[in-house]
C-alpha cells in the first residue's frame, strides 16, 4: 500500500485510553447577512477611468448590446470593502462544523470520507483550473486520458461494459439509468406497457424519485418479518408491466440484502432490467461486483466512495456503468481511444441523448482517479474491510446506550452504515432525534436526522468509513452516551441545546406544506408576494 | 371570564375510562360494567394519566386558562398539579355519565376552549365528537381499554406535549382524525365489530400523535391530493365504484366534485354518484350485472381495510368484485403509523379473508404504490 493511502486509512491506532468530552465552544458572531451589511458607497475596488484616448478609440461598448437586452437599473448587489467581504466570509466559516473539523460520522448514506488534500491540489493546478470545456478536443488529450482510465477502473471494480461519466450527480446517474431502461423497452415495442419500476423502501430514496421523475410508475417494497427486502412481496409486484428494479444493497439501514441473486433472476424472468445503486459501494469496494450480481446498470457517485469532496449540490459526478448489451444506450458522447488519440463520439444514434452539458466534471475525476491510483487494487478491498469494521464497531459501542436500537434485522451485522432508533429514550424521556443531534453539536460533532422516508422511528444514521480511529469513534460514542444520559436525568438541557454551538432552530412546518412553497420565481411572485402571473 | 394571559385549555378526565382493563374486562362502558370493575378491585387509571399530560404541559409556566369539570372529572387532577382550574358544571360523584363528557365538552367550547384534551378510551372520543364534532381542537390522553380511535397521542407525556406545542402557536396544522368505536357487547362476547363513528380535529406534529411515528414529503392532505389525481384519473366509465368511508377516500369523491358520506358506503360512476350511504343490500342489487371496484382506506389506528368501519362491503360484495378489482388507497404517513405491522381484513368469513390475505398493491400517491402485507 502506498503512502497516501496511509493517510486515508488511520482506524486501528489502538489505546485503551477512555475518551473525555471535549470543553468545545463554538465562535458565534451574530453575523447579519451580507445585504443587511451593505452601506451605500462602500467599495471593494475602485476601477480606474477609461483613459480618453481609448474611450475616443473604441466608443461607448455598450452601444453593441441591444437595447431591449441592457439592465434598465443596475443589480442590487451588496456595496462593501474588501476587509468587510473577508471579515463576513470567515466569521460565517467560524459558525460551522464542517467535514475537516469533526468526526463526521454522522450523515449516514453521504460517506463522508477524507478528502486527501494532495488531490485538491491536483485538481487546482493550473493545467487543470485552466481547461475549458469548448477546448478542441486535440487540446485535451491529457484529461480524456485520464478519464478514459477512470472509465476502465471503474468496469473493473464493477464488471460492467461501458461507463459514462456525464451524469452531475447520483440522482442524475439514476435518472440516466432509468431514461436507458426505458430506451432499452423501446427498442424492443414494450415501453407502452412496461410503466413500472419496482424499488425498496429502504432503497436511497433517489431512486423511488429519479424513477418518478422520469414518468414512470413507483412501486415500494416494504421489508419482511425479519426487516430484509421481502421476496415474496417482489413476486407480488412483478408483472409484464415490470420495466425494471432500481434497488441500493446494502440498504440504508447498512442491511445487506442476502436474496440479491434471486431478486435479480426473478426480475429478469419477468422481462425487467435491474439497476443497482452503488452510489455508496464503500462497503463493497473489491469485495463483490454489480455484473456478478446479474445487474444490468449500475451507478457510483465519485463524491461518496472515491473521495471527492461533497460539492453541497455542486458539480459532482454520477458514473453510470452498463451491460454491452445497453451500451449503445449511454448518453452522448462518450470517450473513444483509437490506439493513439482520445476523442469524444457524439454520434450514437441508439443513445438516450444528453444527460448534462459536456462530459463530466473533470476536476472531480481527477480527485477519484489519484485516490484510486494510490490505494491499488488491494488498497480498495481494504477501504472497504476498513469501513466495515469500523462501522460494526461502532455499532457495538452505540448499542451499549441507553434508549437506542438498530431496528430491522436485528442481532445481525451490517455492512457500512447502520439507521439507529432513539425511539425508547424518546418514549421514556420525550427527548426527540432531532434533539439529540443539535445537543452533541455542543461537543462538537452532529448528526443530521434527514432519513426519507421516515419508517424509522427517531431515526440516526451514522457512516463511520474507513477515515476514522478507533479513538475517534470511543469519542462520538461517548457524546453520543453522554447526551443519551442527560436525556434521562436533565432532558432540559438536551431539549434547548444547542449552548455552546451557532445551529439555529426553525420551523420546518412550512417545509411540509406545498402550498406555501416557491420553488420558481413566478410561484414566489404568486404565493409571497400575492401577484397573479 | 377575560381572555388575557394566553390560551384556553378544556381539561375533561372520564375517571371510568380503563377501569375495566386490568379486571380482563375488555371495556368500561356501562354502569353494570363498572360496577363489576371495582367489585374485581379495578382502580382508576385515567386521573393518574390525565396528571401525567398535564404536568408535561406544565400549565401554570405557561399561563395557560384551565377550564375543567368538577371533582374526579378533571378539577381533582389539576389541583394535585398545583393548579388553579376555572370549574363549571356539576356532577354526581362515583356516579359519572356519558351525559356528563357531552355536556363538559359543550360548556367549553361555548366558553371558546381553544383545545379540548381529553383522558379516556373510544367511548370518550365518541362521547366528545358526539358533543362538538369538528368545531374545537380535540386531542385524547390514551387511558381507555380500547383506543382504536386515531385522536389519541401515543402516551400522556405526548399528549402533553403536543397540546403545549399546539397552545404555544408552535403547532398550528390539524388533522382529521377517526373516531371509532367497537361494539362493547360484541367485543366481550369475542367478536369484534368496530365502527367509525366521526371525525375530530387534532393537532398534529410528525412522531408525536397516535402511530404518527412517521413523516415523508409534503404531508397528509397534499398526499390525498395526489392519491385522489390518480385514481380519479384511472377511472373507467363501464365500471361502477364502491367508495368506502375515510378521508383519503373522500379526497377522491371531491376531486370529482362529488359530496361523500364521510363514514358511510358511497357508489359512484362516471364521475356521478349512483347511491350514497349504502349497506350491504343496496350493495348487491347495484352490483348486479355491473362492472366494479371496490376503493377502501385502512380505517383507524390498526390498519383495518376490510370488517372495521366498512362493514357494508361485506364478504358477499367482495366475492362479487373480486379482489383484482379491490383499490386500496392510504396516505404514505398513514401506513407509516404502523410501524411495519401488517394490515388486516375481518369480513367475518375465513375463505375471503384468506384470498384478502398476502401481498396487496397500495395507492400512496400519484404514480406510486407500495406493496404492503395484509394479515387475516
Amino acid at each position: 500500500m502506498s503512502q497516501s493511502a496511509t493517510q486515508t486509512i488511520v482506524a486501528g491506532s489502538a489505546s485503551g485510553r477512555q475518551p473525555a468530552l471535549r470543553r468545545f465552544h463554538q465562535a458565534r458572531w451574530d453575523e447579519p447577512i451580507i445585504f443587511e451589511l451593505s452601506r451605500e458607497g462602500q467599495r471593494g475596488i475602485l476601477v480606474p477611468e477609461v483613459e480618453a484616448e481609448i474611450r475616443e478609440q473604441v466608443g461607448d461598448v455598450l452601444a453593441t448590446v441591444p437595447e431591449q437586452m441592457r439592465r434598465k437599473q443596475p443589480p442590487a448587489l451588496p456595496e462593501l470593502s474588501q476587509p468587510q467581504v473577508l471579515r463576513h466570509y470567515l466569521r460565517l466559516s467560524q459558525e460551522n462544523l464542517g467535514a475537516d473539523l469533526n468526526i463526521d460520522v454522522g450523515q449516514g448514506t453521504c460517506t463522508m470520507k477524507y478528502s486527501p488534500k494532495v488531490n485538491e491540489q491536483l485538481a487546482r493546478m493550473p493545467q487543470m483550473a485552466d481547461l475549458h470545456p469548448l477546448q478542441d478536443e486535440e487540446t485535451v488529450q491529457g484529461i480524456l486520458e485520464i478519464m478514459y482510465r477512470f472509465e476502465q477502473i471503474l468496469k473493473e471494480i464493477s464488471g460492467m461494459h461501458q461507463f459514462s461519466l456525464q451524469p452531475g450527480a447520483g440522482s442524475a446517474a439514476i435518472y440516466t439509468n432509468v431514461s436507458i431502461i426505458r430506451a432499452y423497452h423501446r427498442a424492443r415495442g414494450d415501453a407502452e406497457q412496461r410503466r413500472e419500476i419496482i424499488t425498496t423502501i429502504f432503497s436511497h430514496p433517489s431512486n423511488a424519485a429519479c424513477a418518478k421523475t422520469a414518468g414512470f410508475e413507483v412501486v415500494t417494497l416494504y421489508p419482511d418479518e425479519d426487516g430484509y427486502p421481502d421476496l415474496e412481496a417482489l413476486k407480488a409486484a412483478l408483472s409484464e408491466r415490470t420495466a425494471g428494479l432500481l434497488i441500493t444493497n446494502p440498504e440504508d439501514t447498512g442491511i445487506f440484502n442476502p436474496r440479491i441473486q434471486e431478486f435479480v433472476d426473478l426480475v429478469h424472468q419477468a422481462g425487467g432490467l435491474c439497476s443497482y445503486d452503488q452510489a455508496n459501494a464503500n462497503g463493497i469496494l473489491g469485495i463483490t461486483r454489480a455484473r456478478e450480481a446479474g445487474f444490468d446498470l449500475c451507478h457510483f457517485n465519485l463524491h461518496k466512495t472515491f473521495s471527492a469532496p461533497h460539492g453541497c449540490g455542486g458539480p459532482a459526478v454520477g458514473a453510470t456503468g452498463v451491460t454491452q448489451e445497453l451500451a449503445p444506450f449511454l448518453p452522448v458522447p462518450v470517450i473513444e481511444f483509437d490506439g493513439s488519440r482520445y476523442r469524444l463520439n457524439y454520434y450514437r444514434p441508439a443513445s438516450i441523448g444528453k444527460i448534462g452539458p459536456f462530459y463530466g466534471v473533470a476536476p472531480v475525476v481527477l480527485r477519484a482517479y489519484a485516490w484510486v491510483m494510490s490505494l491499488g487494487a488491494e488498497g480498495l478491498r481494504e477501504v472497504a474491510e476498513t469501513a466495515v469494521l469500523n462501522n460494526n464497531y461502532l455499532l457495538k459501542k452505540v448499542l451499549e446506550v441507553p434508549g437506542v436500537s438498530a431496528p430491522y434485522a436485528r442481532g445481525k451485522r451490517r455492512i457500512e452504515q447502520v439507521r439507529y432508533s432513539w425511539e425508547q429514550l424518546a418514549e421514556d424521556t420525550g427527548v426527540h432525534s432531532e434533539q439529540i443531534g443539535l445537543r452533541a453539536a455542543d461537543f462538537g460533532v452532529h448528526y443530521w436526522t434527514s432519513h426519507h422516508p421516515y419508517v424509522v422511528p427517531e431515526p440516526c444514521t451514522l457512516e463511520p468509513t474507513e477515515s476514522y480511529s478507533k479513538d475517534e469513534l470511543d469519542e462520538y460514542a461517548a457524546i453520543l452516551a453522554h447526551v443519551a444520559h442527560e436525556a434521562y436525568t436533565d432532558p432540559e438541557v438536551v431539549k434547548t441545546a444547542p449552548h455552546n454551538s451557532t445551529i439555529h432552530t426553525i420551523d420546518h412546518t412550512p417545509l411540509d406544506d406545498p402550498s406555501q412553497w416557491a420553488i420558481t420565481w413566478r410561484a414566489y411572485l404568486r404565493k409571497v408576494c400575492g401577484r397573479d402571473k | 371570564m377575560s381572555r388575557a394571559g394566553g390560551k384556553r385549555l378544556g381539561l375533561i378526565v372520564n375517571p371510568v375510562a380503563g377501569i375495566g382493563g386490568r379486571v380482563g374486562l375488555k371495556g368500561s362502558d356501562g354502569r353494570a360494567i363498572q360496577q363489576q370493575a371495582l367489585e374485581l378491585g379495578a382502580v382508576p387509571e385515567s386521573p393518574a394519566r390525565a396528571r401525567q399530560a398535564l404536568e408535561t404541559i406544565g400549565a401554570a409556566e405557561n399561563q395557560l386558562e384551565l377550564i375543567t369539570y368538577p371533582g374526579e372529572m378533571g378539577e381533582d387532577t389539576a389541583r394535585e398539579c398545583g393548579l388553579e382550574p376555572t370549574v363549571i358544571g356539576a356532577i354526581e360523584r362515583g356516579a359519572t355519565t356519558a351525559a356528563d363528557t357531552i355536556g363538559a365538552a359543550r360548556e367549553m367550547q361555548r366558553l371558546g376552549a381553544d383545545l379540548l384534551l381529553f383522558a379516556g378510551g373510544d367511548g370518550t372520543a365518541r362521547d366528545v365528537c358526539k358533543s362538538v364534532g369538528a368545531e374545537v381542537p380535540a386531542l385524547g390522553i390514551p387511558a381507555g381499554v380500547k383506543i382504536h380511535s386515531a385522536v389519541f397521542a401515543t402516551s400522556p407525556r405526548t399528549a402533553g406535549a403536543l397540546a403545549a406545542l399546539f397552545l404555544a402557536g408552535r403547532v398550528t396544522r390539524l388533522r382529521e382524525a377517526e373516531v371509532m368505536d367497537v361494539d362493547e357487547e360484541a367485543y366481550r362476547g369475542g367478536r369484534v365489530s368496530a365502527k367509525l363513528y366521526g371525525y375530530l380535529r387534532m393537532p398534529f406534529r410528525r412522531r408525536l400523535v397516535q402511530g404518527q411515528k412517521t413523516a415523508s414529503g409534503p404531508g397528509e392532505a397534499a398526499s390525498m391530493q395526489a392519491i385522489a389525481a390518480y385514481v380519479a384519473e384511472k377511472m373507467e366509465d363501464d365500471c361502477l365504484y364502491v367508495i368506502g368511508p375515510g378521508t383519503t377516500t373522500r379526497a377522491i369523491t371531491s376531486r370529482l366534485g362529488l359530496e361523500k358520506t364521510l363514514i358511510g358506503v358511497d357508489v359512484v360512476s362516471k364521475a356521478e354518484l349512483v347511491a350514497a350511504d349504502v349497506n350491504e343490500a343496496q350493495l348487491l342489487k347495484l352490483l348486479e350485472g355491473h362492472k366494479a371496484r371496490i376503493v377502501v382506506t385502512p380505517i383507524g389506528g390498526q390498519g383495518f381495510i376490510f370488517g372495521r368501519g366498512n362493514q357494508q362491503i361485506s364478504r358477499r360484495v367482495i366475492e362479487e368484485v373480486g379482489r383484482e378489482n379491490i383499490i386500496v388507497v392510504s396516505t404514505p404517513e398513514k401506513i407509516g403509523y404502523l410501524a411495519g405491522r401488517p394490515l388486516w381484513v375481518d369480513t367475518g368469513d375465513r375463505s375471503v379473508d384468506a384470498m384478502l390475505a398476502g401481498h396487496i398493491r397500495i395507492v400512496t400517491g400519484y404514480n406510486q404504490q407500495i406493496i404492503y402485507k395484509v394479515s387475516c
